[in-house]
């Protein structure tokens, strides 16, 4: 009885990997609050695998389940695996989100490619000097 | 789980005494007034009971009263009905910029038929500006339509000032409708009194069944027909009358007229209650609309910063909890509300709404609950929430209270 699927408000109401990370590798943000979503990512990268990932989202109950369903996703991946996962493949390990959620929340793939990219960045900058 | 039902503008609670004056009216008495056998005689009667109950909530004649399907019919019935009989070679009408969906959807249909519209603009407590409604009347207008209340953020118009003015601006045949789904059973209405010429109200909002609404019509107001077919509603509403709806809705009028003084300070004491305890309880959080006195007595509508309505009505709905909220987020067409950007909220703020509109089913219970629940979703969220977190930091969001 829910306007959601099962798993969005099993993840909406207990949203795994919140919070942010000391010192992280690398940090992605999507969204404006003015929108109403905003995501921000912090990731640790080793041996080019994500090892700890945390979020924080202002948003819909749609945009915390993403932002936590892409955080367990990730967990663990290859930095090349995380960059070929979608938000549709987030939004599908969701059993799918409402019609209207599809493209304003479903933006956490886009956060963690955002992250990776800024370790990469931060990586090249770090060679350079 | 116990349920606190803080919704009662969308939607209210069926009063048991309604219900049990409706159950006859399904597998009893099914005629239809129309009918001049038994079975028509006896519905017959009890829809004119039922006309003069409504008529009588806000003085009006029963004669004066068409029942519709819905707020949303009447309101339709209201603007089409007058604007399809005037001869007037360009129309002109007036509305406020907060009203319901029903009236602003309708004028947009309008406008394309060649109808000129002006929206009047609304102060940040919701008010019409009254210069600009003056200024804004033109040879042709030929219709004024302002929201009584509003069931969003409880702004109670001076519907006999605003008419007044317009009466003194202008010869008589401007025809001024109000649409009162939220004020009726809150405000004291008479539409004599107010000297307005056609008023919205609905069943569903003041623990009557949905299916039954009604419009004041003024007598000597005339409306083109809307729905065609047979005589019933004096010939102005085609269609089989909804008699147990009816029936129900006449039951509710009667008790939100009997009850009014009670209903309505029980409802006060509650929400000012409430209202004190959250502000207590919770930090960054705003009230928007009027101020507590000013609004209607059932609402309030609160911007809980750094959070999103929808996560927090959903919060809320988990543990029992029903409220609304005016986020984008929360709406099907993720558009937000019109009203909240008309009193110019902050766009961030607009997102952190959460709106309660009280009845009289609400008890002291249900309060205790939400001070008890409401910080704790509050704080949840803020956890979740990047923009709470820099706050703590120190760190500026740039965003304005």
């Amino acid at each position: 009885m829910s306007f959601y699927s099962k798993k969005v408000m099993d993840h909406f109401m207990n949203p795994r990997n919140v919070g942010y990370i000391d010192h992280p590798d690398g940090v992605g943000q999507v969204g404006n609050p003015i929108c109403g979503d905003m995501m921000t990512f912090y990731i640790k990268v080793h041996n080019n695998r994500i090892i700890d990932v945390k979020f924080q989202t202002f948003g819909c109950a749609a945009a915390i389940a993403v932002s936590s369903m892409a955080s367990e996703m990730v967990l663990g991946k290859t930095l090349d695996e995380v960059q070929k996962l979608t938000n549709e493949d987030v939004a599908q390990a969701l059993d799918g989100l409402p019609k209207n959620k599809i493209h304003c929340s479903n933006l956490g793939a886009n956060a963690l490619h955002k992250a990776i990219q800024n370790y990469k960045l931060k990586m090249k900058n770090k060679k350079e000097i | 789980m116990k349920k606190r039902y803080f919704d009662n503008q969308s939607s209210s609670k069926l009063d048991n005494i309604v219900l049990d004056e409706m159950l006859p009216f399904f597998c009893n008495n099914y005629g239809v007034p129309q009918s001049i056998h038994s079975f028509g005689i006896v519905v017959k009667k009890a829809v004119e009971k039922a006309r003069y109950n409504v008529a009588k909530l806000f003085n009006a004649y029963p004669d004066e009263i068409i029942f519709t399907s819905c707020g949303t019919e009447a309101n339709n019935l209201a603007i089409k009905g007058i604007v399809e009989l005037s001869r007037n070679p360009i129309k002109h009408i007036i509305v406020s910029s907060i009203e319901h969906i029903s009236i602003l959807q309708t004028l947009k249909l309008l406008i394309q038929q060649g109808v000129q519209v002006t929206f009047l603009p609304v102060n940040k407590y919701g008010s019409i500006d009254r210069t600009a409604l003056k200024n804004s009347i033109l040879d042709n207008t030929i219709l004024i339509s302002i929201q009584y209340a509003n069931p969003e953020i409880g702004t109670i118009q001076n519907i006999k000032e605003l008419v007044s003015i317009v009466r003194e601006q202008s010869n008589n045949n401007i025809i001024f409708h109000t649409d009162a789904v939220s004020a009726c059973g809150k405000v004291k209405i008479n539409v004599k009194d107010l000297d307005v010429d056609m008023l919205t109200v609905s069943s569903s909002v003041i623990h009557g069944p949905k299916g039954a609404a009604a419009l004041y019509i003024r007598r000597g107001v005339k409306l083109s027909q809307q729905i065609h077919g047979g005589i019933q509603e004096f010939g102005q509403r085609a269609g089989t009358e909804n008699v147990p709806a009816i029936v129900g809705f006449g039951k509710a009028c009667e008790i939100a007229r009997t009850e009014f003084k009670i209903n309505n300070a029980k409802i006060i004491a509650l929400r000012d209650k409430m209202l004190v305890g959250i502000t207590k309880k919770i930090d960054y959080i705003s009230l928007n609309g009027p101020v507590i006195k000013n609004r209607l007595c059932s609402n309030i509508n609160l911007s809980v910063k750094f959070v999103e309505g929808e996560s927090l009505v959903l919060l809320l709905d988990a543990l029992g909890i029903i409220v609304s909220s005016g986020s984008a987020c929360s709406s099907y067409n993720l558009k937000g509300s019109h009203v909240l950007k008309a009193i110019k909220v902050d766009r961030m703020l607009q997102q952190g709404t959460i709106i309660f509109n009280l009845s009289k089913f609400n008890t002291m219970a249900d309060i205790r609950s939400v001070l008890i629940e409401l910080p704790k979703c509050v704080s949840k969220l803020r956890k979740i929430s990047s923009l709470h977190l820099n706050v703590s930091k120190g760190i500026d969001n740039n965003i304005n209270n």
